[in-house]
């Protein structure tokens, strides 16, 4: 019997590195993924919550959010394909043309 | 039954499962030869033993003493962990399926299969999707222009067709309700009109069944869809960099693969296990397996024939016949079975 | 017992990969370690009982996802990430205080919630089940992800595609 709070601090240190790893990366792709790592915290604990209060409809909605970071990810990685085609670079610091 | 008894049986089917599974890589390869001979008016291995049946031993032996070597410009933590994750994915499908019925032994009631998941066709579909993280890595850490063009043609293509292979299961499981591969395989036991046995490709799913032949063939990069492994178009594709063990590896991922498409095509739509019982019990304990087997053999008879008859397709015909042909058709399938069975019950 | 064996076990994998993606220089091994991650995740799901998400976890997220993330990085032959100067003060101050952040809150969590404990599989969820909510309760959301995937694959195919050139175009025209 593992107590609710045990899966919520797991899902918070996942989100916690998912964070870090989206303040400090400079690599465009490696940022992407720390968002991933969110969206599996986040998914983590709704089925936490659902098998605490015995709503099916947590597990339902990790099936819309494992959706809707599909379509992200599809789309995010063909923009940072289009980037990396006219700036050469992936590094997060190079793509600055709009700075002042 | 205890703890520990279940833990002993398990290890015991586990050990036996993939003591099986590995001489029947090694014989579907001895097959392959002495098949594809024949059809080219040749003998294939005939010197090894009789009818070369020992082939196979001398070639694990060849492979064991080649020179192993690394070159020295590849990514060398993942130029070896590739092979052996294509191994590992590719021997882990056998894990949830059924060979046969419940079995007595020793006074241990058990099923012939090493574990019954309800939702053993997920899982084997899951394991499918993730052998492609072998060949994907293989062909990017070799550091070889042709590898990394073999590797990037043979994972588009397996993620490709493993939409149409998955669309093509649907159809199978409206009919039988359930993800379980047992109750999939119960499902299709009796016969209608006396004697047609109630397998699934009998009861309509044809269609499915095509879609799944074709589909299974690019999964596993086999004849006519093997231009990610053809040596006249890209040296050897994702394995040109490799050698000795870490190639052999790659070679029975490839039949193991073969082996699990097989079983999974006999089990959903050919009846699985059922056929005619007959004799003492011993022997109708034993029969199944004999059944089960012999369908097995049939599918990856059927695979050599194709692979010595035709030839390969380009890359771009592939892939459009997996996304305009072989897609919409598993949908039409899917959605013919879904009105059927809604309207009958 | 063993419920919480198998949890903390993979529960430390979990934590494992995803302070390894924060560390890893070359973004194929912070690629790798995030499937790690995917697949320690499934079991954690399996220990709840949600099995066919768990399935769904390894065939979507590890299967489809991450391949998608795998492709571009052997794509864009992505080297090995150079460190800018910019970020030191994110690493100094940064990293410890998302340390102290986090032991704060699961103190908190651990000590101060009067939740119960969950049992090992405490809610099945049974393809059947999650299928029946999908097509009934939530039927209008089911409707909209599929056009909202189909956007993307649209959105994916137009901006990763090759630009054609323009000169000939207007020559044409």
């Amino acid at each position: 019997m593992v107590p609710l709070s045990y899966y919520l601090v797991l899902s918070g240190i996942l989100f916690a590195c998912g964070v870090t790893g989206f303040l400090i990366k400079r690599n465009l792709i490696t940022i992407f993924m720390s968002i991933e790592l969110m969206l599996n915290g986040v998914n983590l604990s709704f089925v936490a919550f659902a098998a605490h209060w015995h709503a099916l409809s947590g597990q339902v909605f990790v099936f819309f959010v494992m959706v809707v970071a599909a379509a992200e990810s599809a789309v995010g990685l063909a923009i940072i394909i289009a980037v990396f085609r006219t700036r050469e670079t992936l590094n997060v610091d190079q793509v600055n043309l709009l700075k002042l | 039954m205890g703890v520990e008894t279940f833990i002993l049986v398990s290890v015991i089917k586990i050990v036996i499962a993939l003591a099986v599974l590995l001489t029947a890589v090694a014989y579907s390869v001895w097959l392959e030869r002495k098949v594809v001979g024949h059809m080219q008016n040749r003998w294939g291995p005939t010197r090894v033993g009789p009818f070369g049946l020992l082939q196979p031993l001398a070639d694990g032996l060849k492979f064991i003493f080649k020179e192993d070597l690394t070159p020295p410009h590849v990514y060398r933590p993942l130029y070896i962990a590739a092979p052996m994750l294509a191994l590992i994915f590719a021997l882990t499908s056998i894990a949830v399926v059924p060979v046969g019925n419940w079995v007595s032994v020793a006074g241990v009631h058990t099923p012939l299969q090493i574990t019954d998941v309800n939702i053993g066709l997920l899982i084997i579909l899951g394991v499918t999707s993730l052998g492609v993280y072998g060949v994907a890595l293989a062909g990017w850490s070799s550091n070889n222009k042709y590898s990394l063009l073999g590797g990037l043609r043979a994972s588009a293509q397996m993620v490709s067709y493993e939409i149409a292979l998955g669309l093509s299961l649907v159809g199978v499981l409206i009919m039988a309700g359930s993800f379980s591969l047992r109750d999939i395989v119960d499902a299709q036991g009796g016969h209608f009109w006396g004697f047609i046995p109630r397998w699934n490709i009998f009861q309509g799913q044809i269609v499915a069944f095509f879609v799944y032949l074709m589909a299974a063939y690019a999964e596993t990069n086999r004849v006519p869809f093997d231009l990610p492994e053809a040596e006249t178009e890209l040296v050897a594709g994702y394995h040109t960099e490799y050698s000795s063990m870490k190639f052999a590896m790659f070679f029975m991922a490839e039949y193991a693969n073969m082996i699990t498409v097989a079983c999974l095509a006999s089990l959903l739509f050919l009846g699985g296990w059922h056929g005619p019982l007959f004799g003492p019990p011993m022997l109708q304990a034993v029969l199944p397996l004999f059944w089960f087997g012999l369908r097995i053999f049939a599918f990856i008879f059927i695979y050599i024939w194709v692979r010595g008859t035709l030839p390969r397709f380009r890359y771009d015909q592939l892939m459009a016949f997996g996304w305009k042909f072989l897609l919409p058709l598993a949908m039409a399938n899917l959605v013919v079975t879904a009105l059927v069975v809604a309207l009958r019950s | 017992m063993l419920h919480l064996i198998l949890f903390l076990a993979f529960g430390a994998v979990c934590v494992a990969g995803a302070v390894n993606l924060l560390v890893q220089r070359h973004p194929i091994n912070s690629a790798l370690s995030l499937v790690v991650v995917m697949g320690s995740l499934a079991v954690e799901y399996l220990l709840l009982g949600a099995e066919f998400v768990a399935a769904v976890q390894i065939i979507v997220y590890a299967g489809a996802i991450m391949v998608l993330f795998v492709f571009v990085i052997m794509l864009l032959n992505a080297g090995e990430e150079e460190y800018s100067n910019k970020s030191r003060v994110a690493h100094v101050v940064g990293i410890p205080g998302v340390l102290i952040g986090c032991v704060l809150i699961g103190w908190v969590l651990v000590e101060r919630s009067h939740t119960e404990a969950v049992a090992v599989g405490a809610l099945p969820g049974a393809p059947k089940d999650i299928g029946w909510l999908l097509f009934h309760d939530y039927l209008l959301p089911f409707e909209v992800t599929s056009i909202l995937v189909l956007i993307a694959i649209m959105g994916a195919v137009v901006l990763a595609g090759r630009p054609e050139p323009v000169q000939q175009s207007k020559k044409e025209s």
